[in-house]
């Protein structure tokens, strides 16, 4: 049974190739044309009531904006670790210690409440941030990239937990008790909002608490933003060393590529990633308490990571959206007269997910396929 | 930085720490099994070893000696704590299987990256841990006292209590059994021929899926031990036990030498005792991150661990 279902898979995934390769024949132009569509939906997904679409879509126990907001937050975490476990191929269990180090630095280099007491405003605490974690990334990084893959792992999930320790037991951070007032981006909106935003927010902060509109545009951007870096990066001298550091690191350092370097640069711009998506969370949230870090939440990011397809943008996206849009989707909705509690339920259903995909598609649901099992694409010389 | 908190207490905390170790020393042994014969990290050990604990608690309640039960006289004691021990060892050894045949075996066959296997781990690990603390309601269960703490002898004004002796030797009797076991007889020559070279093993006629089997099963059986000794130091279950503390037996194991059996013990020991030491010097809050940053220090300037990495005598 068990083969008749791999090759039901394998029939999928060819499906999934040709689509891809179908995309790709497409002109340049049209391309760019029909994801600037997608992405201007994005932009107006939470305010336009799409027929047949938004009741599918739309979360019924949430607000719609802020769950959109979390999403688009989680794939720039997810992004920030393809960079590490995708393209590097280096497996960081604590990445969530990245993402809270930057909340963290937002949190104590803006807020009034905090010792620092320097009270920047968030727009430039998201540089500091940025450039604290990939510091603390290059820290963490010197002495264990030296070492084997799989103890990478474990030292990895040390540094989440020793975070988090930090987090919750220093005065610094103001341990349990957490740090408030974090300071957010400037701008209030337009009064009367053209029938398009809501009129009760007239000149409201854009970022303040009545909606989380603007904190969606701005992840939005973000998540824009590091796909395309993300994408450069990888067709660059560097991400190339990254693949072949991950595919045979031996190899790689005798055709010349220094494997540490390239391993350290992984880990700092991953880092930086997580950073940025921290500095988002500690903005939004306005509020920053040590519960928020644990390291559930990291090995959920990792199940995101590995789950969607690792090396491939599209496919951790996807990962980002299973583990974080549809928890709330289903929250609420009753099955066969039980109410599902997908909250309490997450973390065992992707802890099963982890064990099925791995088992029987080792590289992700949108596996990343690269170009020397590619076929060459005629119909793409055709058209160029 | 309490130091003389350190020096005053010195011989207390060393006698706490090496109790603590010696449990460590025994889940560490899981570890090192398996990365000894497969060279990679069982991650979901750890929740081998929870299971166990709380099918200690499960076996005496049973047995009708639940958290309110009137403490029972010494024959009865040992007769529970037999009991315990062998619900114990068969939960988890009877865990360890399903999670290698569950999580290992279906991608064995695949030869996939060593990454891959790990992932798995963490997804078994996740879901054993998310499974009980559902049926359990996340809560802590209490277990009755059946040994009550009692001072024996003291040394350097360091209390010893009956509690810690039965640990500690209770922890090095099995090591020295299993060692015995390892070196001795002809299964764990078949361990030691499949650690060394798994092809040559299996071209011997050493059934290399029976070894793999019996590894985990071996590693279920210490940890159920430790699950017991765990029970009647602590007193409680709870389903999130087995992550710190998986962390620190792995830990152990990698500071004593992965996959080297002597190394589990000396680790797991070292290990008791500088989370202990810590815990005096920079106040307890701090004492889970002692075993990491122990981690990361031995990987920087001994990778391969105190004793060295090897399974048994026979890796030259």
């Amino acid at each position: 049974m068990i083969d008749k279902l791999l090759k039901a898979d394998g029939r999928r995934l060819g499906f999934l190739a040709k689509m891809g390769d179908r995309w790709r024949a497409i002109p340049k132009g049209w391309r760019f044309a029909a994801g600037l569509a997608f992405v201007l939906l994005l932009v107006v997904l939470p305010r336009v009531q799409i027929p047949i679409i938004d009741p599918i879509i739309r979360t019924t126990k949430i607000d719609f904006t802020t769950v959109l907001f979390t999403v688009a937050m989680y794939i720039v975490v997810a992004v920030g670790l393809n960079v590490v476990i995708g393209l590097a191929g280096l497996l960081d269990l604590g990445y969530i210690g990245f993402f809270a180090v930057g909340a963290y630095s937002v949190a104590l280099f803006g807020s009034p409440q905090s010792p620092l007491a320097t009270k920047y405003p968030w727009l430039i605490c998201v540089p500091i941030a940025i450039a604290v974690t990939m510091i603390s990334g290059v820290l963490l990084g010197w002495p264990t990239l030296r070492v084997r893959g799989d103890y990478l792992a474990i030292v990895t999930l040390g540094f989440g937990e020793i975070v988090r320790l930090v987090a919750q037991n220093s005065a610094f951070t103001n341990g349990q008790r957490g740090i408030g007032n974090i300071p957010y981006p400037p701008g209030t909106w337009p009064e009367g909002g053209g029938g398009f935003l809501d009129p009760a927010w007239g000149t409201l902060p854009i970022f303040g608490s009545a909606t989380s509109l603007g904190w969606y545009w701005l992840a939005l951007a973000c998540v824009i933003l590091c796909m395309y870096a993300s994408r450069r990066l990888e067709h660059s001298r560097v991400g190339r060393a990254w693949v072949a550091i991950r595919e045979d690191e031996d190899a790689a350092e005798i055709m010349g590529v220094q494997a540490f370097k390239f391993k350290l640069w992984a880990f700092a711009i991953g880092a930086a990633l997580g950073g940025l998506a921290g500095a988002l969370f500690a903005g939004k949230q306005a509020f920053m308490g040590s519960n928020s870090f644990d390291l559930l939440t990291s090995i959920l990011f990792v199940a995101m990571v590995v789950v969607g397809g690792a090396g491939n943008l599209a496919g951790v996206t996807l990962g980002a959206i299973l583990v974080w849009y549809l928890p709330e989707r289903l929250r609420g909705i009753e099955l066969f007269g039980v109410e599902l509690n997908t909250g309490e339920y997450r973390l065992l259903a992707f802890g099963l997910a982890l064990i099925i995909v791995m088992t029987f598609r080792p590289k992700g649901l949108l596996p990343k396929r690269y170009r020397s099992s590619q076929p060459p694409v005629v119909a793409e010389e055709a058209t160029a | 930085m309490h130091f003389d908190y350190w020096l005053d207490n010195f011989w207390s905390l060393s006698v706490g720490g090496l109790t603590q170790g010696a449990i460590y020393a025994l889940v560490a042994l899981g570890y090192t099994l398996v990365y000894g014969v497969l060279r990679l990290i069982n991650f979901a050990h750890s929740e081998v070893f929870m299971t166990g604990t709380f099918a200690v608690i499960i076996a005496w309640d049973m047995l009708g000696y639940d958290l309110n039960a009137q403490r029972p006289g010494t024959g009865v004691v040992i007769a529970l704590l037999v009991a315990g021990l062998v619900a114990a060892s068969l939960t988890s050894a009877g865990t360890a299987l399903l999670v290698e045949r569950v999580a290992y075996r279906p991608l064995r066959r695949k030869n996939p990256p060593s990454l891959v296997f790990l992932i798995t781990a963490i997804g078994a690990s996740v879901v054993l841990f998310e499974a009980v603390g559902l049926l359990t309601d996340r809560k802590l269960k209490g277990a009755i006292t059946l040994v009550q703490p009692k001072e024996v002898f003291s040394l350097f004004g360091a209390s010893v209590d009956n509690v810690q002796i039965m640990i500690v030797v209770a922890a090095v009797v099995m090591m020295f059994g299993l060692e015995q076991f390892i070196n001795r007889t002809r299964l764990g020559r078949g361990v030691r021929a499949v650690a060394q070279n798994p092809d040559a093993a299996a071209l011997m006629g050493v059934n290399r899926d029976r070894v793999i089997m019996l590894i985990f099963m071996i590693g279920g059986l210490m940890a159920g031990g430790a699950a017991l000794l765990h029970i009647v130091k602590v007193g409680s279950a709870q389903y999130d036990v087995g992550f710190l503390l998986g962390v620190k037996a792995f830990a152990a194991a990698v500071l004593g030498g992965i996959g080297n059996l002597r190394g589990a013990l000396i680790g797991g020991l070292l290990l008791g005792l500088a989370e202990n030491w810590g815990a005096g010097i920079f106040g307890t809050i701090w004492m889970n991150v002692v075993p990491f940053a122990v981690l990361v220090l031995i990987l920087m300037f001994r990778p391969t661990g105190l004793l060295g990495e090897s399974m048994g005598r026979a890796r030259a």
